[in-house]
């Protein structure tokens, strides 16, 4: 069985996955003028946390579902969520930072769990998406798929909430008591995306945030940028 | 035309460019030899894999100078790519694009989120990913040089991502960098203090300089280096050259194995 | 209240498009209309106010191999609070056929103050089908505060996942307004380009639009937002 470690571990900013470099969009809303202080940064991290949040911890979810040893066809399986979760990213530049977080995620996880379902993967050239490479990399380390969909939803805020800190100049103890007052928020997310996890593929959430997409494709232009989303 | 294998007595050294300005060896400027007598032009052995080497430093202290230096002082001899961390993400890069050193497509630029010491020591994967994407997209490396967003005197790189690093500090910075020490002047495998030129203009004693390093870092190498007046960095590239052929030892070029 | 209504093209084998079936009940009435630059258009006649908590309507759109529809709507349909705790639902379920053209470009979809709203809508294509599909949501009545709406879009072309994307906005919806989803504009939407006959073009944005080449097919979705309908309309008309 998991130990409550494993799951700090991986939910821990410090795993060595990319997530410093990721603003989570929050960069770009910065520069647009939209996010300037805590208020404006609390309204962003809880419209993230109710779609990115949620559409991302429902796929690793169903991932860790995928990566259950009696499942069969597996691969199949994987394949299906890879392109469901396509379908539910409709801004390449999103599609991409989401295969290079799975490909930096599973560089870790490949160091760490050898024996993990990864071959299953997807083979595609860019890398398989993030929410993926985290359930199966969740289920070799014994975490539960509600613990899974916890990591996933609450690395979508303490993410853009660190590049806030960094970008904003804001007081940290102050972005900590936001955090704070979102974790309700972000656990009853985890809960959901757990629970729809035993959707078929084409049901799981799909929420969508239009600011997202534009944002994304706007940094994605700029040639000079201190995040890499 | 590169030898693909090397038989090092058999084969002559490729012929290296003659350095255009190289001044004469200075003995008034202090310097450490990184191994006096040993031949800097040796043939160079292809490895199996590309010697990833770190170029590190303070803000300003001539890192992509460095590179820009290095660039054309390999521009002929090796397959080379770059890496930049630096947090405006495509500045350095585009110099070296500006300056002419190097295709575009031997450079990658990794974002750091404000963090460029962590994109280097705690969270390589990025890094990683580039110099995979290098290979990728230009065929096999003998040498990526992998260079640091400008940090301070703490900021070294992983051994995970890199097999040598070298740490650059200017005698602008004040003469008593080296005496300040930090994991940098300490332990990098090669020190370089850069802009000598510029010591008269700064009032830095470079004796002192080379004193302290000395202290601070045992046996190991402290070069002086002026671009200006070394526009290739020849001691700094010849450093370099020893340790690919070390590294080349190390990591054998995979031989397809032929009919017994 | 309760209404279907169905819509069946097929090629006329001259070139045009029969409407072999169409038929509706109140409050969602279709209408042949003059036909549009010789696509056959049908009208949306809302018959009553609505939709209304508790509306349940539903229509069906099939447009057979090589036929062509577009289908308008004559006003903007306005989703209001009905019986307590019931909820006002559209739901579209188009199927369109290879070498067919279906265009759904309907008035705006207004959600009042008090509304909990559902529109989904469904569209299978066929390999070499052609779509044009528009969504735009206006967040409320002039200054007004808007209920619950969730717009739900679930397009597959050739069998694969095309588009999956539910825009939710009112109290239910955290964030709906702020930086992350809407940034405080109240109209926002979507105009989906299916074209197999042409290469999609690169992703581009620029203040609240964005072009986005989609993953699964020859496909590009268009999304706004916008401080009105009028200017969400300009965005969304390539």
């Amino acid at each position: 069985m998991a130990t409550p470690s494993l799951l700090l571990l991986l939910a821990d900013g410090r795993f060595p996955a990319g997530a410093h470099a990721h603003s989570g969009g929050l960069e770009a809303a910065v520069a647009a003028g939209r996010v300037t202080d805590l208020a404006t940064l609390e309204a962003f991290l809880a419209g993230r946390l109710a779609t990115a949040g949620l559409v991302g911890a429902a796929f690793a979810a169903a991932a860790h579902r995928a990566a259950v040893p009696e499942t069969v066809g597996r691969a199949d399986a994987l394949a299906r969520l890879d392109a469901e979760l396509d379908a539910r990213t409709a801004a390449p530049a999103l599609r991409a930072v989401s295969r290079r977080q799975g490909r930096a995620l599973l560089r870790a996880g490949r160091a760490i769990w050898p024996d993990a379902a990864f071959a299953d993967l997807p083979a595609t050239p860019t890398g398989a998406h993030q929410p993926l490479v985290l359930g199966l990399l969740c289920a070799a380390a014994g975490l539960s798929r509600l613990e899974t969909a916890t990591i996933a939803a609450y690395g979508t805020l303490t993410g853009a909430a660190s590049a806030g800190v960094r970008l904003l100049g804001l007081d940290p103890y102050r972005v900590q008591a936001l955090l704070v007052g979102l974790a309700d928020a972000c656990d009853g997310t985890a809960a959901d995306a757990a629970r729809a996890a035993d959707d078929p593929p084409e049901r799981l959430p799909a929420a969508a945030a239009p600011l997202a997409d534009i944002h994304a494709e706007i940094h994605a232009t700029w040639e000079v940028r201190l995040f890499a989303s | 035309m590169r030898p693909d294998t090397v038989v090092p007595s058999a084969v002559p050294a490729v012929e290296p460019i003659t350095p255009p300005a190289t001044p004469p060896h200075d003995e008034t400027v202090p310097h450490t030899h990184p191994e006096p007598g040993v031949d800097p032009h040796p043939p160079l052995a292809r490895a199996g894999r590309a010697l990833r080497v770190g170029i590190g430093g303070p803000v300003g202290s001539g890192k992509t100078a460095l590179v820009a230096a290095l660039c054309r002082a390999f521009a002929d001899e090796l397959r080379l790519g770059v890496v930049t961390n630096d947090i405006y993400t495509t500045e350095d890069a585009d110099f070296l694009r500006r300056a002419g050193v190097l295709d575009p497509a031997r450079i990658r630029a990794v974002e750091t989120g404000c963090c460029p010491h962590t994109a280097i020591r705690d969270d390589i994967g990025a890094n990683l990913d580039a110099v995979d994407e290098l290979a990728e997209a230009v065929g096999p490396l003998d040498l990526v040089l992998v260079e640091s967003g400008g940090d301070n005197l703490t900021a070294t790189f992983s051994r995970g991502l890199v097999d040598r690093q070298i740490f650059v500090v200017d005698v602008a910075g004040g003469d008593k960098v080296p005496r300040k020490g930090g994991p940098g002047v300490t332990a990098a495998d090669l020190l370089v203090i850069n802009k000598t030129d510029l010591a008269p203009m700064v009032g830095a004693d470079l004796a002192v300089m080379d004193r302290d390093a000395r202290a601070r870092r045992g046996d190991l190498p402290t070069l002086f280096l002026s671009i200006v007046g070394d526009p290739t960095a020849t001691r700094v590239a010849d450093w370099i050259r020893h340790e690919l052929a070390h590294h080349a030892a190390l990591h054998p070029l995979a031989v397809p194995v032929g009919p017994t | 209240m309760r209404a279907f209504a169905r819509l069946v093209a097929r090629a006329d084998g001259r070139g045009g498009t029969a409407l072999v079936e169409l038929r509706g009940e109140t409050p969602l009435l279709l209408r042949q209309t003059p036909a549009d630059g010789g696509v056959a258009t049908v009208h949306i006649v809302g018959g009553a106010a609505g939709p209304l908590a508790g509306d349940d309507l539903r229509l069906e759109i099939e447009v057979g191999p090589g036929a062509a529809v577009r289908v308008r709507s004559v006003a903007a349909s306005i989703a209001l609070p009905g019986r307590p705790g019931a909820v006002s639902r559209v739901a579209v379920r188009a199927v369109v056929h290879a070498g067919a053209t279906l265009h759904w470009l309907p008035e705006q979809l207004v959600a009042a103050a008090g509304c909990a709203h559902l529109a989904e809508s469904r569209i299978d294509l066929a390999a070499g089908a052609s779509l044009r599909w528009r969504d735009e949501l206006i967040c409320g009545r002039y200054g007004e505060v808007p209920g619950g709406a969730v717009v739900h879009t679930q397009v597959d072309y050739a069998g694969r996942p095309l588009l999956r994307q539910s825009l939710a906005v009112g109290p239910q919806a955290p964030g709906w307004a702020g930086p992350a989803v809407l940034g405080g504009a109240p109209a926002t939407g979507s105009l989906l380009v299916v074209d197999p006959s042409r290469p999609t073009a690169p992703p581009t944005a620029e203040g609240s639009v964005a072009r986005l080449p989609l993953a699964g097919g020859p496909a590009t979705l268009w999304t706004a937002t916008a401080p009105d309908a009028h200017t969400l309309r300009a965005h969304l008309t390539v």
